[in-house]
């Protein structure tokens, strides 16, 4: 039996969303905590690989952002068991990727220029292209 | 003192794009082929997923993936996530290929221009800077901050 007969329109949208909120919230924690925490090569350099491990693994930023990577890895899994791969690995991939751009522009203040949200748009419908 | 519109990209930099995009892409084929050599394993066996492990190919592409997350935190630590995220989807393309002609799966006219597609839009991203200059950029506007 197909599982992807179960699944209504919206219960399939409210799963996408589950998966590309939580996967936007653990990539703007983890920059944001890597810019915290500063050039890894620079840090890696003065104090070790042991000193950079510890300077990411104690940032309470990464290990939220790591908390929300995972809830987006097991909502992944989640929708995966209710609806087709051909539609949820693209769908959430690809407006990953859009969210991304605007998270990054309001909550990481990055300069989303023309260049970089075309990159954004390019990468999307490629990764939505890949799926067929 | 340095100029904010100068690239801050290094050849040691792209490296580790490069580690990027070729430990996460060929550690999610890795994982692929071990998926296929271990078989299906229900719900209600789950335990055989540690066992899984000792795969060399599960194996393998764990550790790939490792130096994935250890490369991506680096990358992150010196550019900004939408630079770092555009330019590491050159690993979609690096799947395909190694789909193409390593596992022998069909690429449809689809998804070459998908291939198309990601390659322009790294293309775009990886010519313009990798970081935004927030120290630079605050100082003109406000002429409230200063710089030491």
């Amino acid at each position: 039996m197909n599982l992807a007969s179960n699944a209504s329109n919206g219960s399939t949208a409210a799963m996408i969303a589950s998966i590309v909120v939580s996967a936007t919230a653990g990539d703007v924690l983890t920059a944001s905590a890597m810019r915290k925490v500063g050039d890894l090569d620079l840090i890696r350099a003065h104090r070790g690989l042991p000193g950079a491990i510890r300077a990411v693994l104690g940032n309470l930023r990464f290990l939220a952002g790591l908390l929300c990577m995972a809830i987006s890895f097991f909502a992944l899994l989640f929708a995966l068991n209710h609806a087709d791969l051909s539609l949820i690995a693209p769908a959430s991939a690809s407006l990953t990727f859009v969210s991304n751009a605007f998270a990054a522009k309001f909550f990481l203040k990055e300069n989303v220029d023309r260049r970089r949200a075309l990159a954004a748009v390019c990468v999307c419908i490629g990764v939505a292209l890949l799926a067929h | 003192m340095t100029n904010p519109h100068q690239s801050t990209m290094t050849l040691r930099r792209y490296l580790v794009l490069a580690m990027v995009t070729l430990t996460g892409s060929v550690g999610d084929t890795f994982l692929s082929v071990g998926a296929k050599q271990v078989g299906a394993i229900p719900l209600d066996h789950l335990g055989q997923l540690f066992a899984a492990v000792f795969n060399p190919w599960i194996g393998g592409g764990i550790i790939l993936l490792i130096g994935f997350f250890a490369s991506y935190l680096t990358a992150l630590s010196w550019a900004d996530l939408t630079y770092v995220l555009p330019a590491s989807s050159l690993g979609y393309v690096v799947v395909a290929l190694l789909s193409k002609f390593w596992l022998h799966e069909q690429l449809s006219l689809y998804r070459w221009l998908g291939i198309l597609f990601i390659t322009a839009g790294v293309g775009f991203v990886t010519r313009g800077p990798a970081l935004t200059e927030h120290a630079a950029a605050e100082p003109l506007q406000s002429q409230e901050g200063v710089c030491p």
